[in-house]
């Protein structure tokens, strides 16, 4: 309908826009029958896979966000560090490392589960497995930082900041993360990010942490 | 591996993975036991009733607490102060729950089967806390719970179950799940509480308390059940005690590091002397905590994913 109003009023550029819609249209048709072949049990075939960030490239991400939280919070005073798990737990004692070589102070540090606060717990098909939370510290009056490996929608984060809540109430929280990749469904920002990339909401990305996977690396792929 | 049963009536039938993945969802909701704000978000708008036709203290408590923790809303019927009195029956009043929109019904009933009964009639999800001398799953979940705590696994360990195994539906779920779980179990009892049939389950039943201790990882003493005994099955309560009660001396057949259970509540001075009861072995307090968390697990597999494909 919006295609042919247009073809009205402006002529030749309509005729891209009608092809246009025409092709958005296919995506999406495709995409849905991906999704009921995934629910059939078959993988998806992923395209070509892009690499975002090396083993080295990680490093140096980690390295300097350890030296702006050290900045931003003015030393390492009441801050202690908490990762989601399972990627963000990795790469939280990475940072205490690293603040541990620019300060010399070991900050507190907790592993965190937010599968209890997930808001699509009905809607999945699975019952997701639980990990154990384990804080083990105060977090009344201290500064957290959240870690984890991607920010996408923002619904992991608030899950994690109302599991925090529940373990006490802390002077600040703020949030860094490895990789930045929009579609914030949330009005949720990080402090910290190793990287920003845009990215399209059929795209696949994947953070390989050594600790976990064997391997430091950021991947992203289109999905068929 | 996906939790796909609508009801948990007992632990007969349970596969390996099926316990293994309640006791390992139980390891992290204990640490929300032990928080300070012992509260999660989980199951809110769920609802939960406990359908009590016998006594209980700590079953039902648990239960509750368990559903209030993860933040369901739950309701307590005493069977002796409802419709029950009035003649209503077991599914008639199942129904009526039904209809009020539960999600989980939790009961305990003095008949065998009454929760399987219950089961087929309603659309919530059933949960037995006890049915006569049939089942009572998750007092087996917590048991097992607590000695792959203790011990760090199930698989070789040698568990004896000591007292009144005629009557014990304890027993009974401990003796599903524990064999399923790789553990070679040993009955004890005098004769007359031993069923004659218990061999078939894949135990090894004696009336020698000597036999049954010796190189036991965990001893399980059940409780002497004293409001079900008929006459004649034993001639004195202090006779029992002195025959069938686990004392000092009698533990020393056990390994060293012996686990030593009771489900509660304790008959002290009979199956289980007080200083073993308080002594460094014991851990029936600690059976209590591991309660809740079992309990929680159960509730969070049952009511955490959605309900397609579920069935028995």
């Amino acid at each position: 309908m919006t295609s042919l109003l247009l073809s009205v009023t402006t002529g030749a550029g309509s005729f891209i826009l009608v092809i246009y819609l025409q092709m958005d249209k296919d995506v999406q048709e495709d995409e849905g029958k991906g999704e009921q072949k995934g629910r059939r049990g078959k993988v998806m075939e992923p395209r070509e896979k892009t690499l975002l960030m090396d083993a080295e490239g990680v490093r140096r991400a980690v390295t300097r966000i350890a030296h702006e939280m050290v900045e931003k919070n003015q030393g390492t005073a009441e801050l202690v560090l908490v990762g989601i798990r399972r990627r963000g737990v990795p790469l939280a004692e990475r940072l205490q490392r690293k603040i541990n070589e620019i300060e010399n102070v070991a900050v507190p540090l907790g592993a965190l589960d937010i599968t209890l606060y997930r808001d699509d717990l009905t809607t999945l098909a699975e019952q997701p497995v639980i990990l154990k939370t384990e804080v083990p510290f105060s977090i009344t009056g201290k500064k957290v930082v959240l870690v984890d490996d991607v920010l996408y929608t923002g619904r992991t984060v608030r899950a994690a900041l109302d599991a925090l809540m529940d373990l006490g109430r802390p002077q600040s929280i703020q949030l860094a993360v490895l990789l930045d990749r929009g579609h914030r469904e949330l009005p949720i920002r990080a402090d910290y990010v190793g990287k920003n990339v845009p990215t399209s909401k059929k795209e696949m990305v994947s953070v390989c942490v050594q600790e976990i996977d064997g391997q430091d690396s950021v991947t992203i792929q289109e999905r068929m | 591996m996906v939790w796909r049963r609508k009801d948990l009536l007992g632990l007969r039938g349970l596969s390996h993975q099926e316990i293994g993945k309640l006791l390992d969802t139980a390891v992290p909701m204990k640490e929300i036991i032990q928080r300070d704000i012992k509260k999660v978000p989980t199951l809110r708008g769920k609802s939960m009733v406990c359908l009590f036709y016998e006594a209980s203290t700590r079953t039902r408590t648990s239960f509750e607490l368990a559903g209030k923790y993860m933040s369901a809303d739950t309701v307590n019927i005493a069977a002796s102060s409802s419709s029950v009195v009035k003649g209503e029956s077991l599914i008639d009043t199942g129904r009526t729950i039904d209809a009020m929109g539960a999600d989980i019904i939790v009961m305990r009933h003095s008949a065998s089967g009454a929760a399987q009964l219950l089961a087929g009639e309603v659309k919530a999800r059933v949960i037995n806390a006890g049915d006569g001398a049939h089942e009572h799953p998750t007092q087996g979940l917590l048991d097992m719970f607590t000695i792959r705590e203790k011990k760090g696994k199930l698989a070789g360990l040698t568990v004896t179950i000591l007292g009144d195994i005629l009557h014990s539906r304890v027993a009974r779920s401990n003796i599903w799940g524990l064999t399923t779980m790789g553990a070679r179990v040993r009955v004890c009892g005098p004769s007359t509480l031993l069923p004659p049939e218990i061999a078939a389950l894949g135990v090894e039943a004696t009336t020698d308390i000597e036999a049954a201790l010796r190189g036991a990882d965990v001893v399980n003493v059940l409780r002497l059940q004293l409001e079900r005994q008929q006459k004649g099955l034993f001639p004195t309560i202090r006779e029992y005690g002195r025959l069938f009660g686990l004392n000092r001396d009698r533990l020393r057949l056990c390994k060293q590091d012996v686990l030593v259970l009771h489900p509660g509540p304790m008959n002290r001075g009979v199956e289980i002397a007080d200083d073993v009861a308080d002594g460094d072995q014991a851990s029936i307090e600690e059976q209590v905590t591991n309660g809740v968390a079992v309990r929680m697990a159960a509730l969070y597999l049952m009511m955490g994913g959605n309900n397609d494909g579920v069935g028995n």
